[in-house]
């Protein structure tokens, strides 16, 4: 095949080299060559936050990145979230606080409450809805989204002081 | 007496988290587009550019051709048979064959080794058209020398509805006060985040096998046997993860479908075939646009007693389920109000545009906000007041409607005053400042239909030796939790917890056949069959333990995983060794069934007249909105509703239901709309069809719903319908509000800022006019 080119990306904390075609996004790279589908392929033109995954710990929308792009970066996925299949605090406050109904907005949401809680471990009520703003859902209405990335904000500062 | 059976109940009436929701939170549940299998091809469509056209003449070669391409099919290569829901609603092909009817409709399809590659091949086939002329409203299609779209239906009429209850000239005739308004409704999409996506198998034994997201497998089943022309034993449906459904195309059979399992035929491979959300949004399934007259007589106090309803439905190119969809409309105008004499004609009409169908509030939101927007010209052109005018036309408990509805409980007051209380309506309308303003709306909607086709519902169980349980069912979940509440329904009844249930997502080959998701049934109706499921499950258990422990079996309780006596509480044994014993040493089995019909009653369609469902739901709401005169802006600052769900068996996915249900109509009621010319729509992608955000809806402290409980004696456990009644009353309950913040009434939708701006600068020039004209006067 032509047009292949090499690249090495750091996902989950692991090294994958591969042979890609350069305009391959980082989203069909994940799904297509390396199995992680927990970033969902909806839009493709980052209206609605399914794709999204953590670079550096940036919430991105992978579907506009470009593979090529990412590489000497950290690339985190939902499926790199739970440490030995314990899950994160983000994803048990989606689960305890019904925040999942279909699911498949739900891996972008719980990246996206990473990125932000890596910022801004106390957000108010209107910043968590300004930085979800990019996220669609349409099962939920949004409000037990925001109740559990309040409770998930709450739950970790718990830990953290104690 | 109902808090005391209350009290007995471990597991339903506790909130409860989705049984998925850590598989899905992990990124580890598979939906149609995750699945990949050794050898895969993956395929594309080829759409129609015309909105009407002849296809004269289709050449694959150079697509065939192209390296990497394995197989191309058109509609030649089906049978031709052309599959539906009903007999006289069957007007669809797999592939177009000699015309298209709409921009979009499946012409060709191609499988390759990757999706680009099946992509560039579409660019290679041929299709010669010869364009006909096209029509897209409604009304210009029933005009005489319109363009017909199907040879069997002339005038373009694709289903005609009409009934009349009651002596609706003589109660308009005695009426102290009769209006009539039209209102006008527009095309709204699923707005589902997951695209509609499929593998098909067809393998050399002939077994053809079909994964997909689909909310009503066992329909898709069917009607891939028909269009196949092949035994539907050959056929095999198997349930991916959902995401997000809401009716529409996950509800049927899709030409992606057909192609997938042709093109798996033709190649040996499996084929998958994924819609873009181009694809989405500008193919057919969506809710019907209506034109909706609605003439209403009442006395001096506001009671109804006559309505006359007219509505024609822009049915697109295709029927769907849209001949139901006809008379379901009429029907839900016999709820939550009495209407004791009505009339209703409806027409739904072919027009060169993508078809429509249900979505979730099927036909019944469109309804709710003409009847409930109506409502409130009349209580303010009778100085009614706006709240007493809905109490006096409640439905109450035990009344039959005029078409035969049987209303059972019905808390459609106390949901009235419920919200009454929550929002501060006292306080609120007509008094809040200018530009601000409360609306109120109210809705209703069935617990599951019963249909001429398949209504009924069954469920299987399997106790196994380690004291779990295995729940089939032909119902699915989409999100909306069934999973979990029908396991709830089952570890009630055996004494077991939620995680003790194993709750199967339907593969045809192994679950019971059930006619799917849709008309709030689930819970209802499937609910209803695992809890006898389980009953029999139990009793065969019972018998079991009770001879293994010399007890009568009618004297035994299943708790905590335990069988124990009621008479003394250290007669006891665990399920598991009760399912053990009885399999190793009598090799009794526990496996049962249980099923639900909601009786044998049927519709008679054809006078409309019928007890559509066992259960109905009221419900009503109050919103709060902040219209920005300079903009035409509305933002939603405030929403307090309230439902007559039954018992809430999962009060945590109720919760998520109404306000999920809610807030998706917020989206119609303010901005979402397809925006079509000439049949192609404009706006096939979610940067311009637009959603609700979270920036979208009331700060939390001002959005608040309530469930007024009752106990529904036909629903398990006392249950009713949650998942779309909610939203019903919201679009009128903003209509409303909005008048009160500026004097502006719409009765179009969206009610979108260009609008609403243009109508305030209309209201200012009619006052300026008014002004004037008096001023000239003195």
């Amino acid at each position: 095949m032509k047009h292949l080119l090499p690249i090495a990306l750091r996902i989950n904390g692991e090294r994958h080299d591969l042979l890609v075609p350069p305009w391959r996004t980082l989203l069909e790279v994940l799904r297509e060559h390396l199995g992680l589908t927990g970033a969902k392929r909806s839009c493709q033109e980052g209206q609605c936050g399914t794709c999204t995954v953590l670079i550096d710990g940036k919430a991105v929308n992978s579907c506009l990145y470009l593979a090529v792009e990412a590489q000497g970066m950290e690339i985190q996925t939902i499926e790199g979230l739970a440490k030995g299949g314990v899950l994160d605090q983000i994803q048990k406050s989606f689960v305890q606080k019904g925040g999942v109904q279909c699911g498949f907005c739900t891996p972008g949401f719980v990246l996206a409450t990473k990125s932000l809680l890596n910022d801004n471990p106390n957000p108010s009520e209107d910043e968590i809805r300004v930085a979800m703003v990019g996220h669609l859902c349409r099962c939920t209405g949004y409000v037990q989204i925001i109740e559990a990335i309040q409770d998930a904000a709450s739950q970790l500062k718990h830990v953290g002081g104690s | 007496m109902k808090n005391q059976l209350r009290n007995e109940y471990d597991i339903v009436g506790q909130p409860t988290p989705k049984k998925d929701g850590a598989l899905k939170a992990l990124g580890r549940a598979e939906y149609a587009d995750d699945i990949s299998m050794p050898g895969m091809l993956h395929g594309k469509l080829l759409r129609s550019p015309h909105p009407h056209a002849k296809i004269v003449r289709i050449d694959a070669s150079r697509a065939a051709a192209l390296p990497g391409v394995r197989a191309v099919v058109t509609g030649k290569d089906f049978p031709g048979v052309k599959y539906g829901n009903l007999p006289q609603t069957r007007d669809y092909l797999p592939l177009a064959v000699d015309t298209v009817r709409y921009i979009g409709e499946e012409v060709a399809a191609v499988a390759a080794i990757d999706e680009d590659t099946a992509e560039e091949a579409l660019d290679l086939i041929a299709v010669e058209y010869a364009p006909l002329p096209a029509v897209f409203d409604p009304e210009d299609a029933m005009r005489s020398g319109a363009p017909l779209l199907h040879d069997k239906a002339p005038g373009n009429i694709s289903a005609q509805v009409a009934f009349e209850f009651g002596t609706v000239d003589e109660a308009f005739s005695r009426a102290d006060y009769v209006r009539d308004d039209t209102f006008e409704t527009q095309p709204v999409k699923q707005g589902m985040l997951e695209p509609h996506a499929c593998v098909g198998l067809w393998d050399d034994s002939g077994k053809i096998s079909l994964w997909a997201c689909k909310m009503s497998p066992y329909v898709v089943w069917r009607q891939l046997a028909m269009g196949l022309g092949v035994e539907l034993g050959n056929v095999r449906v198997v349930q991916t993860f959902v995401g997000g459904g809401f009716s529409g195309g996950k509800q049927e059979a899709m030409p992606m479908d057909f192609c997938a399992v042709m093109l798996s035929k033709r190649t040996g491979r499996p084929v998958k075939l994924v819609h873009t959300m181009d694809e989405v949004l500008t193919i057919g399934h969506m809710r019907h646009p209506m034109k909706i007259w609605l003439r209403t007589g009442t006395d001096k106090e506001g009671r109804l007693l006559a309505q006359h309803c007219k509505m024609i439905a822009n049915g697109g190119a295709y029927s769907s389920i849209g001949g139901f969809s006809m008379y379901l409309a009429g029907a839900m105008l016999n709820i939550p109000y009495r209407i004791p004499n009505l009339r209703y004609e409806a027409k739904r009409v072919y027009t060169n545009n993508g078809f429509c169908g249900a979505l979730r509030g099927h036909t019944n939101t469109q309804i709710c906000f003409a009847r409930d927007s109506q409502l409130e010209l009349i209580a303010t052109d009778l100085g009614v007041d706006l709240i007493d005018i809905r109490h006096r036309n409640a439905l109450q408990p035990g009344e039959k409607t005029a078409n035969g509805f049987r209303i059972g409980t019905f808390a459609f007051d106390e949901c009235i005053d419920r919200v009454v209380e929550l929002s501060g309506w006292r306080e609120k309308h007509g008094k809040l400042p200018k530009y601000r303003g409360i609306g109120f709306g109210c809705g209703s909607h069935i617990s599951g239909a019963r249909l001429m086709g398949h209504s009924a519902s069954a469920a299987q169980i399997r106790v196994q030796e380690d004291g779990t349980v295995q729940l089939t069912t032909g119902s699915t979940d989409v999100g909306q939790g069934a999973d979990t509440v029908l396991s709830m329904i089952a570890a009630e009844v055996l004494g077991v917890t939620v995680d003790d249930v194993r709750f199967a997502r339907v593969d045809s080959d192994s679950t019971p056949v059930d006619p799917g998701t849709f008309g709030s049934r689930v819970t209802f109706f499937t609910g209803n069959a695992v809890k006898r499921a389980a009953e029999d499950a139990r009793r065969q258990l019972a018998e079991i333990a009770g001879k293994r422990m010399n007890v009568d079996p009618d004297d035994l309780v299943f708790r905590r995983r335990e069988i124990i006596s009621r008479l003394d509480d250290r007669q006891r044994m665990s399920l598991k060794e009760a399912v053990r014993w009885g399999a190793f040493q009598t090799g009794q089995l526990v496996i049962s069934h249980g099923s639900y019909a909601a009786g044998d009653e049927k519709i008679d369609f054809r006078t409309g007249h019928g007890n559509l469902s066992p259960a109905y739901n009221p419900s009503a709401c109050a919103v709060e909105v902040e219209v920005d005169p300079e903009t035409g802006q509305v933002k939603v600052v405030g929403f307090w509703g309230a439902d007559d769900s039954g018992f809430p068996l999962n009060p945590l996915a109720v919760k998520g239901q109404v306000i999920g249900a809610t807030v998706m109509s917020f989206g119609p009621a303010l901005y979402e709309t397809l925006i079509r010319i000439d049949g192609k729509v404009m706006n096939p992608s979610f940067r311009d069809y637009k959603m609700p955000l979270t920036t979208d809806i009331p700060k939390l402290d001002n959005f608040q719903h309530s469930n007024v409980v009752t106990w529904e004696p036909e629903g398990p456990f006392g249950a009713k319908e949650a998942g779309q009644g909610a939203g019903t009353g919201v679009i009128a309950a903003l209509a409303n509000a909005i008048y009160d913040a500026t004097g502006v009434r719409m009765n179009s939708l969206p009610m979108s800022p260009d609008r609403i701006f243009f109508a305030l600068k209309q209201n200012k020039e009619k006052e300026r006019a008014a002004k004037q004209s008096s001023a000239a006067a003195e």
